[in-house]
């Protein structure tokens, strides 16, 4: 029989818990979901970046007039003629408020930076519109790697967590130690590279603006564009219903956002800016390279005495964001002595931005290999180190975990994976065809955040609801796991609950990112629900003609569009007889999510997994390839297990990529990346990625939140990366240190 | 890109004097062209679409044992020709191992002839090249260049020609015919592609306003069908650019190595044709030493352009490879990853 | 130089344009007629999230020119599903969860129907392969080729 493409669900019982199929979903496979750049307002015109071939100078001259006279060329926009801004692009009023380059003046930070917008009738013209402005500049020398010279000690890391911790006696530990271990692993420069560019519709309307642009946080965004229009908030509209990922680089408003608001505002009509791949490259954050230092001391019985993890990062000349590597030595393993320090150089290049897992990604390659490393020197399996050195409770801060079932995570992947009989020694096992094999596991975290989100939902006399959250959906799957959040909440059918998102106009659900989202937008909504249910149901027990006329608040639950008698659940009536009677249209709840902040005094809260991999390598040739991963995670409550499922695939591959793939390649004279393309800059084609599998851990975190949830997004690429490190050493003897591992490294 | 004219010629005739003129360029399928026009490397004035042209998309079989193919030949109809993919197994795999579904159901046999290199620094107007601009400077000799040439390189120009398909065909001892104003001329395939030298402009023999109207194969090309295999090394599974790659072609008799073919690819500005490797591996057997003295051979003259000595020792890896398994016999169906180490060998395992 | 008439068939409906010989045959499709299903990933043929077919054949959109498209055959994710009726890859996808944030799903759909109509009985391996050309950022793969291989099976049964 032939689907429909209005497709309906089918499940039993609570939405939660339930592998619905997504809502978007029939959008997406047709090809109707509108994203950004498929929007096409009437006398819209195309406007093409031109940007920077140096990396450090100025723009000493621009072709302008050859860009006019190119046919279908409507105005071009400089730092000569760009609309003025009520605030300095380069003013920072707040953490998560990152310098842009909107034009403000003819200053080259790095390479790849917008220097001027054309803008024209036909996207072609635009874009030959920026070639023939041929740029003249005034160069200045560039330092573009680890070793420059501008170095600082930065106090605070990552999304603004201090930069030095420590824990104990760390050189006292390390004295004192049976063994150790002293290895440097490094890191390269990534790009978030999401498969749909940065792009932006805007449309004024005398002083009011509306925007299409992919956003993971719509308030933010909002607000950094009135605040640098000087407009209120409220005159901006962003809609944003579909993103084709974001991985952390939609989750702030970019220079050549604001520069195609303004260049609508210049002409005088709705302008669409699209970034083309290889303008991904700059102004739109990355992350950031590490090479990071790892000390350890063990005991004679394979307990560690002291852990110190050095980072050394880089972040631009013009703003500050570093990638918090050390964070992973917090939480992992039990060592009496913990310290976190980290330096930093300032380079001529853009300012790395939050790239999904940021700081355990990078850290966690260095500290499961690093891990791995003394597991070999104390002649210990390292899957018996680990549980050696399982933490109890945070190894930093002591505090109890708020959940933690790490234990049934590894117990659970090595049996899938079949980790029994694994040879201590590496270059041991091969298989039918020759090819060296090698096995290896990595401890997979990730803090389970929250942000602040809200949400409004009404009930309807008809006995359906209406939720709305301005949330985001980059692909995790947000609208469906919040409209299942939604539905329960409300006591309805997924299906008589419209779900509306993607829009600043509604309620606030804070940023998706950190993982964050579920949890933050899902509490705001199950708040939501339950608030507009205790509305209908004091409106029923004082209601002499109910039913539930003095059933006591407490006595009262909704079930299928009805609320009953706790006490008698024969005794109820429906939600549109209750409204009905009471004349009333609607009825509004509304809610918040938001940590608890009693919650992180007295809890660590994280996800955990334990990730095993398999690599096969040839021994003559050196190349690799990733054959099996098996990931075991814990996460709380999972509130769609398919979808969760797909992030943890996806998170994963990440893994695999940073270990083996990807990396941009930044030529050190001129500051160029001279991979700003996807044939060069490998993310992994599906051939080498091996079959996958996931198994989700049951855990029941009664502290985290009140559902229990934890995040999915981002914890896979952490344990998987260092599995694939650690494998990669186990199939050749060879241990690698720099990432991803160059199959030259391998020749023996 | 920049604005140019289109023409559709319906002849030869037509297309050769329309891309005589400077500043022209044919289209083929324009994979190649297209991409290098989006990224400004290449602003030709005129385009002369190859696509109303008659007679240049057939694939003939010769009697002789031969194949004649038209340069419009989509890459993906030659790998798929059952007869073809018979005769010429390396040819079809190492076609099969290139690019993406989508490029080579696209890509035509002139065009991977003449596509350029993949040098990053030819691709980057900002970067100074002496093949897109001649005597500019090369910026690749002091840059990244890793996966750059290690055999027949210059001062002036380091890159490498990124083909799969031309190294078996080079092992082979294909023959390019080409059409132009002078009349028709054939060129062997060794001998069509340039090396830089001091100048790297000029990649091949063609005349301005010359089409290459078909490749043949010659009849001793097919003695080699049991014992041809194309290996190609890569940092992704699948649709990348060859680290290094190797064609062999044997004829095994009384179970001795009668005649032997090899190539590289990926180590210089064309596909490697290593005669010495070739006298070497005539009369001996066909094991793991006479590979490895081989392979010798056929890099004895490499030498690093930059950081990338390695591939040289992978080179003579690869060339090893490519024999051993071609001793061991062409399968009998390719397998679903060509040319890939990862794909399962019949018979013997590796050595390591 | 002037514009060009292109007459060309998209989805079996004859359709014609105007166009700059400088066009993209994925530029004219999407800025000339609304035709947004189909994505620009890259522009340079890396990503296949522009892939058509054109008269039959899988290719990549982005590096065709318009002008190219006359006479001539072009399918787009548009016409995949007959009317309310979903293509069953699609239908599959969605059931399978083959798909997060979408960007990359109508070109996996049509190299995965291409794949398909030319090998209704792939391997695994084979349809990684035939579907390299389809960088996904998001999902890991497995679910898209696990969708593909069921509907594979799917329509080999309902063709028998």
């Amino acid at each position: 029989m032939a689907e429909t493409a209005s497709a309906t669900h089918v499940r039993h019982g609570s939405s939660i818990g339930q592998p619905l199929t997504r809502r978007d979903g029939v959008l997406k496979v047709t090809g109707q979901a509108r994203y950004a750049a498929d929007n096409h307002p009437p006398g819209m015109l195309h406007a093409a970046l031109a940007v920077s071939s140096i990396a450090r100078g100025r723009v000493a001259a621009l072709d302008v007039a050859a860009a006019r006279a190119h046919p279908g060329v409507v105005e071009v926009m400089t730092p000569a003629n760009r609309p003025p801004l009520a605030q300095d692009p380069d003013d920072k009023n707040g953490p998560f408020v990152f310098r842009m380059e909107a034009l403000q003046d003819d200053r080259v930070r790095y390479a790849g930076q917008p220097i001027a917008v054309v803008i024209a009738e036909t996207l072609e013209a635009a874009t030959e519109g920026a070639a023939l402005l041929a740029p003249r500049y005034e160069a200045e020398a560039v330092e573009t790697g680890l070793d420059a010279s501008d170095v600082f000690i930065p106090q605070m890391v990552g999304p603004g967590a201090p930069a030095e911790a420590r824990h104990g006696d760390v050189e006292a530990g390390l004295a004192a130690a049976e063994r150790r271990v002293e290895a440097t692993y490094e890191t390269p420069a990534q790009y978030h590279n999401a498969m749909e560019p940065h792009a932006i519709v805007a449309a004024w309307e005398g002083d009011r603006l509306t925007v299409d642009t992919p956003s993971q946080g719509l308030a933010w965004a909002q607000e950094r564009i009135a605040g640098l229009l000087g407009l209120p908030p409220e005159n901006i509209h962003i809609r944003s219903p579909f993103l084709g990922g974001g991985f952390g680089s939609k989750g702030v408003i970019s220079g050549p956002q604001v520069l195609g608001i303004l260049a609508a505002r210049l002409v005088g009509r709705p302008v669409k800016l699209v970034l083309r791949r290889e303008q991904m490259y700059g102004p739109v954050g990355h992350r950031g390279p590490t090479r990071q230092t790892l000390r350890l001391g063990a005991g004679e019985d394979g307990g560690l005495t002291a852990l110190h993890h050095h980072v050394r990062t880089a972040t631009s000349r013009f703003d500050d964001f570093l990638e918090p590597a050390a964070s992973v030595s917090h939480t992992l393993y039990a060592a009496p002595a913990i310290a976190t320090t980290y330096d930093a150089v300032r380079l001529d290049t853009g300012t790395p931005l939050f790239m999904r897992a940021p700081g355990e990604a990078s850290g966690s390659i260095a500290l499961e290999s690093a891990i791995d490393e003394m597991a070999l020197e104390c002649g210990m399996d390292p899957l018996e180190f680990r549980l050696r050195n399982y933490a109890e409770v945070e190894p930093m801060s002591g505090k109890p975990f708020s959940s933690k079932a790490l234990r049934e995570c590894y117990a659970q992947g090595v049996a899938r994976f079949g980790w029994a009989g694994r040879p201590l020694q590496p270059r041991q096992m091969r298989d039918e065809n020759g090819l060296l094999v090698g096995w290896g596991l990595g401890t997979a975290t990730f803090p389970a955040l929250m942000f602040q989100g809200q949400a409004r939902a009404v009930i309807r006399r008809d006995g359906t609801a209406l939720a709305e959250t301005g949330a985001h959906d980059m692909g995790q799957g947000a609208w469906t796991a919040l409209a299942q959040l939604a539905a329960d909440s409300l006591g309805l059918e997924i299906d008589q609950v419209e779900f509306r998102s993607g829009d600043s106009r509604l309620p606030d659900a804070g940023i998706a990112g950190g993982s964050s989202h579920t949890a933050t937008a899902g509490i705001a909504l199950h708040h939501a629900g339950a608030d507009a249910i205790a509305k209908l149901t004091e409106l029923a027990m004082a209601d002499q003609r109910s039913p539930l006329f003095g059933a006591g608040n407490m006595g009262v639950v909704a079930r299928n569009g009805r609320l009953l008698r706790r006490d008698d659940e024969s005794r109820g009536e429906s939600y549109a007889d209750i409204l009905t009677r009471a004349g009333l249209a609607e009825i509004e709840g509304r809610g918040t999510g938001a940590m608890d902040p009693a919650v992180p005094e007295h809890y660590a809260t994280h996800s955990h997994g334990a990730v095993f991999a398999e690599v096969k390598i040839d021994p003559e040739l050196g190349q690799i390839r990733a054959t099996r991963l098996v990931g075991a995670f814990a996460a709380g409550r999972i509130v769609n297990p398919r979808l969760v499922r797909s992030q943890y695939y996806g998170g994963m591959i990440w893994g695999v990529s940073f270990a083996l793939h990807e990396q941009a390649v930044m030529d050190k004279c001129s500051g160029r990346v001279m991979n700003a393309n996807l044939g060069e800059y490998h993310v992994p084609v599906n051939a080498d990625v091996p079959s996958l599998e996931a198994i989700l851990v049951e855990e029941h975190d009664p502290h985290v939140n009140p559902l229990g949830i934890k995040g999915v997004g981002e914890i896979g690429i952490t344990g998987t990366a260092g599995a694939v490190a650690n494998a990669v050493w186990h199939a050749t003897g060879v241990r690698v240190r720099r990432f991803p591992i160059a199959i030259e490294k391998l020749l023996v | 890109m920049n604005r140019f004219d289109y023409l559709r010629p319906a002849s030869i005739a037509e297309a050769i004097a329309a891309a005589a003129q400077p500043g022209s360029a044919y289209l083929a399928s324009g994979t190649n062209l297209l991409d290098l026009m989006k990224g400004d490397v290449v602003r030709p004035a005129r385009l002369v679409d190859l696509g109303g042209l008659p007679g240049l998309d057939r694939i003939e079989l010769l009697p002789d044992g031969g194949a004649r193919i038209g340069a419009r030949v989509r890459n993906a109809d030659l790998a798929y020709h059952p007869e073809f993919s018979r005769r010429f197994p390396a040819v079809a795999e190492a076609l099969l191992s290139g690019a993406s579904a989508q490029l080579r159901n696209a890509a035509t046999v002139g065009g991977n002839l003449l596509q350029r290199t993949r040098c990053a620094y030819f691709y980057d107007p900002a970067s100074a090249c002496n093949k897109r601009a001649p005597g500019a400077g090369c910026d690749a000799r002091g840059g990244e260049n890793r996966l750059h040439a290690v055999l027949g390189w210059s001062e002036r120009c380091i890159a490498t020609h990124p083909s799969d398909f031309c190294v078996p065909l080079a092992a082979l001892g294909a023959v390019v015919e080409i059409e132009g104003q002078a009349g028709r001329r054939e060129v062997p395939l060794e001998e069509f592609h340039l090396l830089p030298g001091e100048t790297p402009e000029r990649e091949s023999v063609l005349a301005p306003g010359e089409l290459v109207v078909a490749l043949r194969l010659p009849a001793e090309a097919a003695r080699f069908a049991a014992h041809a295999r194309y290996v190609k090394l890569r940092e992704r599974t699948s649709y990348a650019f060859a680290v290094v790659s190797a064609a062999a072609g044997l004829r095994i008799e009384q179970g001795v190595i009668a005649e032997a073919r090899l190539a590289l690819g990926g180590v210089a500005a064309k596909p490697w044709r290593a005669r010495a490797a070739e006298a070497a591996l005539a009369g001996a057997r066909p094991d793991a030493a006479s590979f490895r003295r081989a392979a010798e051979a056929a890099l004895a003259e490499a030498t690093p352009s930059g950081d990338n000595e390695f591939k040289i020792e992978l080179a003579r890896r690869i060339a090893a490879r490519a024999l051993a398994l071609a001793a061991i016999g062409t399968p009998e169906r390719l397998p679903a990853l060509p040319a890939s180490p990862f794909a399962p060998v019949p018979g013997a395992p590796l050595h390591g | 130089m002037a514009r060009i008439h292109v007459t060309t068939t998209i989805n079996g409906e004859p359709m014609e344009f105007l166009c700059e010989p400088q066009q993209s045959l994925l530029d004219a499709l999407r800025n000339n007629l609304g035709l947004t299903g189909t994505k620009e990933g890259c522009g340079t043929g890396d990503c296949g999230a522009c892939s058509i077919t054109f008269d039959g054949r899988l290719t990549c959109s982005c590096l065709v020119l318009a002008v190219e498209a006359e006479g001539h055959e072009i399918g787009t994710i548009e016409g995949m599903a007959q009317g309310e009726t979903l293509h069953p890859l699609q239908r599959k996808f969605l059931e399978m969860a083959a798909l997060q944030c979408g960007i990359c799903t109508p070109g996996v759909l049509i190299a995965a129907r291409a794949l398909l109509e030319k090998n209704p009985d792939p391997t695994e391996t084979e349809v990684r392969f035939g579907l390299a050309g389809n960088l996904c950022r998001c999902t890991g793969y497995d679910k898209i080729v696990r969708a593909v291989m069921e509907t594979a099976a799917e329509m080999r049964e309902t063709a028998s």
